[in-house]
């Protein structure tokens, strides 16, 4: 469970002064459920994202991650949660295996549970070929199955994707997509954060369209669809940000 | 505070360092050949070049001289050097090391000795020039006889005793054992080494670590994981540390296999190179070193080495890329060496306003220890100094950690 209250996050920039990267948020990610985070280049995603994973602190409001606090029980929030983004890379000169491993230690696994999951994510995975080569050899789709083994390795409750397919071909993007949708079906609170509409059409049970750092619509697709009489999702989100814009 | 994930985060970036080129070049690689290189290297070339110049039998030319035909003869007759014709550009020929010297007999000299008179005999050399100073040094020595056996054949004239010209004799003797010696030598170079290895040592692990993740993406990831900053900072600092350190040890080690061999079969080149230098004794160039000064060496700096490893790390962190750090790290780097070189130079003693510079007091506290003197109460004001000065950078390093506008710096 997912639950953020007036979540607002503000960057003080010598430049741009202050920035509101998110902006009063409020939003709730029921178990069992993906919800789409859909929203443009700066439009505060990422940002989001990292104080519900507490990488960033908010600077007003609340969040509980499965059951706990972003700000006064960050390590127990983080222990409940796998977080993959873009920029979540895999150490070069580790094997896959020490990677992952590493990270069973980190969130305090004994090595023989480590192992056993391990051999399990690496079935499932269909990452056994290449378990004990360096991470810095891997194509794009081994780089990225290692890095869900490596979120996976815990067995969160709580799921944080942050735009997973950037830059992936589209075989390597329906991987994740697949997976994602394994997520939910494991019970498990997925957030899913992409600026590509197709996918919140496919994925997600619950849309957010953010812009601005503002949450400026929220719905499953069939509510959006009915709210703003358009079918295609592209033209529900330029109706959404352009009526922001002219307001 | 969690030990063990302290030591989870420790040992990963000890396994991963120990794969990087870049930090095992300079925690390992370069300490340990440095000292090799120096005393082989340097010494065999310097001892090579100094035994070339010395069988050479210097050029010179007599200028004038022609009234003066048995000093000519003398001088022509001397196995000691090599006498040219002179020629009106000497000084170019001196310049250009086709003469190394040039002697000039003034006109009526050998009638002016037997007169009484005293004629000055001027000779022209290249000052710093090792083969032109070797000349110089066989003419001296040819004058300074001539003039002994005119002072004895005066004295003889007038049946005095020789000595009234020279009425006591002076020698030297050395009473420093060999250690002691090698510590003033070895004591100036082997501070200033170990304090530039140890920052180098820290320097690499430091920006791999820090900017070095952060450019690869995989910080993120490891704040990711539900450890707290506070372990993480302190893991990476261990091996930030341990990097700074085993460059110290490395190069320690090295010194003494290097001391061990160099002192049964590199007697004779270094011996020489020394005893031309005019040191005062001609004992090895890598004399023995008293081990309980190199135990106090240690001892003083390892409280250095956790203020480097920490200053480098904040220093690094700040960073967004290798790149960006390298470009903060090198100039320190200078910063480090400096007072280091001074510390290094002769003549420059500890005294209580020295032993609170950082530093220079390591360097200057370890050429007397190394040379065995113990000034207990300075060592230990650099000692207390230098721990306090680690605490406040190592606090340094885990309050910048925590800074987000630090780690998501952009
Ligand atoms: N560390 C930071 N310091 C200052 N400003 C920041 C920082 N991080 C993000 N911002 C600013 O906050 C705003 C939101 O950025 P954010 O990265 O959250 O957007 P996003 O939706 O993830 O965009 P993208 O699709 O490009 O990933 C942007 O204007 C960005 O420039
Ligand atoms: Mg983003």
């Amino acid at each position: 469970m997912i639950e953020a209250h007036h979540l607002t996050k503000i960057f003080r920039d010598k430049k741009r002064g202050e920035i509101f990267a998110a902006n009063d948020i409020t939003f709730r990610v029921q178990p069992g459920q993906i919800y789409g985070l859909l929203g443009a280049n700066g439009a505060g995603k990422t940002t989001t994202l990292r104080v519900l994973a507490t990488l960033l602190a908010p600077t007003r409001g609340t969040a509980t991650v499965a059951g706990f606090d972003v700000a006064c029980e960050a390590e127990k929030v983080r222990a409940n949660v796998g977080f993959l983004a873009a920029s979540t890379a895999l150490y070069g000169r580790l094997t896959a295996r020490e990677m992952i491993t590493y990270f069973g230690r980190l969130n305090g696994m004994t090595d023989p549970a480590i192992r056993a999951r391990l051999k399990q994510l690496s079935a499932e995975l269909d990452m056994s070929e290449f378990l004990d080569r360096r991470c810095d050899k891997f194509s794009t789709g081994m780089k990225q199955k290692t890095s869900i083994a490596r979120t996976l390795i815990h067995d969160p409750a709580v799921m944080i994707f942050d735009e997973p397919t950037l830059g992936l071909d589209v075989m390597t993007a329906r991987a994740i997509v697949r997976f994602v949708r394994d997520c939910r079906g494991r019970g498990k609170t997925v957030i899913y954060s992409t600026h590509v509409m197709s996918e919140v059409e496919k994925l997600c049970d619950v849309i957010g369209i953010i812009h601005g750092g503002k949450l400026l619509a929220e719905g499953s697709l069939a509510e959006l669809r009915q709210r703003f009489g358009e079918t295609d999702m592209e033209e529900i989100f330029v109706k959404i940000v352009g009526e922001e814009g002219a307001s | 505070m969690n030990w063990h994930n302290i030591v989870t985060v420790y040992l990963k970036e000890l396994k991963d360092s120990l794969r990087d080129r870049r930090t095992l070049l300079s925690t390992i690689i370069i300490p340990t050949l440095v000292m090799p290189l120096l005393t082989f290297g340097v010494g065999k070339v310097a001892s090579t070049v100094i035994n070339k110049a010395r069988e050479e039998t210097p050029s010179i030319a007599i200028l004038g001289g022609e009234d003066s035909p048995a000093v000519v003869q003398q001088l022509r007759e001397s196995k000691k050097f090599h006498v040219v014709p002179a020629t009106a550009n000497f000084k170019q020929l001196i310049t250009d090391k086709q003469l190394r010297a040039a002697v000039q007999i003034p006109a009526g000299f050998e009638a002016g000795l037997k007169a009484g008179a005293a004629p000055a005999v001027t000779i022209y050399h290249y000052e710093g020039e090792l083969k032109s100073q070797f000349g110089v040094g066989e003419l001296e020595r040819f004058l300074r006889e001539l003039r002994d056996k005119t002072v004895a054949d005066r004295l003889a004239e007038r049946s005095l005793p020789t000595t009234l010209a020279k009425p006591f004799d002076f020698k030297r003797e050395n009473v420093a054992p060999p250690e002691k010696v090698g510590g003033n030598l070895i004591g100036g170079i082997v501070p200033y080494l170990i304090i530039i290895l140890c920052f180098s040592g820290a320097m690499y692990p430091a920006m791999d670590l820090t900017a070095g993740e952060k450019e690869r993406g995989t910080m993120e990831t490891l704040l990711c994981s539900p450890v707290a900053r506070v372990d993480i900072v302190l893991g990476k600092f261990l091996m930030v540390l341990t990097g700074s350190l085993s460059a110290m040890g490395f190069m320690l080690l090295s010194m003494s296999t290097t001391a061990f061999f160099a002192g049964s079969m590199f007697g004779g080149g270094a011996v020489r190179a020394q005893a031309v230098a005019n040191a005062p004794t001609s004992e090895s160039l890598i004399p023995m070193i008293d081990p309980i000064g190199l135990i106090g060496v240690v001892a003083m700096v390892v409280p250095v080495a956790v203020m480097f490893a920490a200053v480098a790390f904040t220093i690094a962190l700040f960073a967004k890329s290798y790149k960006e750090a390298q470009s903060y790290l090198a100039p320190l780097m200078i910063v480090v060496i400096l007072p280091a070189v001074i510390g290094m130079l002769p003549g420059i003693d500890l005294n209580a306003r020295l032993a609170l510079v950082p530093l220079l007091n390591l360097s200057l506290v370890c050429k007397e220890m190394l040379s065995g003197v113990w000034h207990w109460n300075y060592i230990a004001i650099i000692f207390g100094s230098s721990c306090f000065y680690a605490a406040i950078a190592l606090a340094l390093a885990v309050q910048m950690f925590k800074r987000e506008d630090v780690i998501f710096r952009t």
